[in-house]
C-alpha cells in the first residue's frame, strides 16, 4: 500500500545522521521530526532565524515571537539559539547545515527541482527554497508520486519554474525511494506492497531498476 | 549619547511620502513594526515600494497598505498568505519583485554594510537569474546580487534605549537588525523604550547609530497566523 505523508516523514528519518544540522520545509518534511530515531542527536535549523527547534507548544503556551519558517508556533530545546536572517542564510549558504528537506511539485531526473509558482495561476514566492537548494550537499526532496490530476512528478524535464538545478539526490515519495544520479531515477526500495510494476507506471523520468527492489522497512 | 528618541509616531513618519521605498521587518506576521504600518496605512502616501519579507495577511500588517492601494510594488521571497495581494498580483495592478529569502536578507544586509553587490548561488538557472551576470567560483556558477537600501526602514524591537540600540526577543528578531542597517531613515519601534544606559552593551543586537528614530509603540496586537499545538501527556 502507498505510503501516507507521516510514513514518508518517517522514512525520511531513517536519512537523519547523528550530530547533523537539518533544515525541514514546510508540509511533509516538517513531519520527519517526529520520527527520529533512537541514538540520533539533531539540531533543525529553521531559515527564520533558530537553531535547535523543538516541538510544538502545548495549548496556551504558544509565543508569537517564537516561530518556524512555516510561521507555525514552536519551541527551543536546550542550546538553542537565535540570529537573524543574514546569519541564517549564511549558515545555509555557506554549507553549515548538513541536510535539507523539502517538498516539491516537479522534480527531474538531472536533480532539478521546481516547487514555487505555477505561471498565471499561483505565485507564492520561492521563500528560503533557492539558497537552500543551491547550497545544500545532501537534499531530499518529500513528495506525493504523481500530483491531483494523477500526472507523474518524477519526470524527464520539469515543466514548472526552476527552484534550482541539478540539486536533488533523493526523493521519497507514497510509492518509493530514489536516488538521484547519472540523470536517472535509481529506485533503491518500494513502499509495501507497491511493485516496481505500479512505481514504472508513475514514474515519467528515466527509471533504474537494479536487481531485487526491497520493501521500506518501517 | 546622541538621543534618538521621538515623542509620538507622527514625528516617527516625519518626511514619509508617496513614491517612496520602505523596508519594513519581519517575518509573517512576528516582529512586524505594527504601529508604523497602521499609520502609515492611514496617511495619504501612494505608489510605495516595499521591500518585506512576506506582505501580511489580508486584514494585518502589509495587507493594510494593500487594502487601500498604497502599495505599487513589493519586493519579497514568499507572499502566500494574502488573498487581495494575489488578486493584485494576477491582474497585473500590484509589481511583484521575488527574490530568494537569503538573497533578500544579504542584499539588505549589503546595503547597509557598504557592499554594493555580491554573488550567491542561490537562483543560478532559475527565473531569478535572467539579465544576472553569472561567474563560476569553486567550480560552482554564482549570480550578482546587488545591495538593496531605502528611504525608510521600519523596524520592531522588543527593548530598546534613548540612544538607538535594539534587543530583539525570538525569531521576530529575522530581517529586522539588516533593514535597520540598510535604511537612510530607520525608524524603530519598540514594546519597552529604556534610558540609554539600562541596557548591557554586551547583550544588544543592533547598535544606535543605525537607528535614527525610536519610540514605544503604543500596542501590539502580535497576531499569530498558524497557532499550532500538542497536547499534553
Amino acid at each position: 500500500m502507498a505510503l501516507d505523508k507521516n510514513q514518508i516523514a518517517q522514512r525520511i528519518a531513517q536519512e537523519l545522521e547523528h550530530n547533523t544540522y537539518v533544515n525541514l520545509g514546510i508540509g511533509i518534511p516538517t513531519l520527519v521530526a517526529n520520527y527520529i530515531p533512537k541514538g540520533i542527536d539533531i539540531e533543525f535549523q529553521s531559515e527564520n532565524g533558530v537553531l535547535g527547534m523543538g516541538p510544538f507548544p502545548f495549548e496556551g503556551e504558544e509565543d508569537p515571537d517564537l516561530i518556524n519558517a512555516g510561521k507555525q508556533t514552536i519551541t527551543t530545546l536546550d542550546g538553542a539559539v537565535l540570529f537573524d536572517s543574514a546569519t541564517s542564510f549564511a549558515m545555509i549558504r555557506g554549507q553549515h547545515v548538513q541536510l535539507t528537506v523539502l517538498g516539491a511539485m516537479e522534480v527531474s531526473e538531472n536533480g532539478d527541482i521546481a516547487n514555487w509558482k505555477i505561471p498565471g495561476k499561483m505565485v507564492k514566492g520561492m521563500g528560503g527554497a533557492m539558497d537552500l537548494v543551491a547550497s545544500a550537499e545532501n537534499i531530499i526532496v518529500a513528495m506525493m508520486h504523481t500530483n491531483k490530476r494523477g500526472e507523474s512528478k518524477l519526470l524527464k524535464r520539469c515543466s514548472l519554474p526552476l527552484t534550482g538545478v541539478g540539486c536533488v539526490t533523493k526523493v521519497v515519495t507514497n510509492l518509493a525511494v530514489f536516488e538521484i544520479k547519472n540523470n536517472q531515477f535509481y529506485l533503491l526500495e518500494r513502499a509495501p506492497g507497491v511493485s516496481v510494476e505500479e512505481i514504472k507506471n508513475a514514474t515519467e523520468g528515466t527509471l533504474v531498476v537494479e536487481g531485487e527492489i526491497p520493501e521500506m522497512n518501517l | 549619547m546622541i538621543n534618538k528618541v521621538v515623542s509620538n509616531i507622527e514625528q516617527a513618519l516625519k518626511g514619509v511620502e508617496s513614491n517612496m521605498t520602505f523596508m519594513v521587518g519581519g517575518f509573517g506576521l512576528s516582529g512586524i513594526p505594527e504601529n508604523a504600518i497602521a499609520a502609515l496605512s492611514k496617511m495619504d502616501v501612494f505608489g510605495l515600494t516595499c521591500i518585506s519579507n512576506n506582505a501580511g495577511v489580508d486584514d494585518f500588517g502589509l495587507g493594510l497598505l494593500l487594502q487601500r492601494k498604497q502599495i505599487k510594488k513589493m519586493v519579497s521571497s514568499y507572499v502566500g498568505e494574502n488573498a487581495e495581494f494575489e488578486r493584485q498580483m494576477l491582474s497585473g495592478e500590484l509589481e511583484v519583485d521575488l527574490i530568494p529569502q537569503g538573497s533578500l536578507a544579504e542584499r539588505c544586509r549589503a546595503g547597509g554594510a557598504g557592499i554594493p553587490a555580491f554573488f550567491t548561488p542561490a537562483g543560478y538557472g532559475t527565473e531569478v537569474a535572467e539579465g544576472k551576470e553569472v561567474r563560476e567560483y569553486n567550480g560552482k556558477p554564482h549570480i550578482l546580487e546587488s545591495a538593496l537600501t531605502a528611504d525608510f526602514a521600519f523596524v520592531k524591537a522588543w527593548k530598546g534605549d534613548t540612544a538607538g540600540n535594539l534587543i530583539f526577543k525570538g525569531t521576530a528578531r529575522n530581517f529586522n537588525p539588516l533593514m535597520a542597517m540598510a535604511g537612510k531613515i530607520t525608524v524603530a519601534e519598540v514594546e519597552e523604550l529604556v534610558l540609554a544606559g539600562e541596557l548591557d552593551p554586551n547583550q544588544i543586537h543592533t547598535p544606535g547609530i543605525f537607528v535614527q528614530r525610536i519610540f514605544q509603540g503604543e500596542k501590539y496586537e502580535k497576531r499569530i497566523e498558524q497557532k499550532t499545538t500538542r497536547k499534553r501527556d
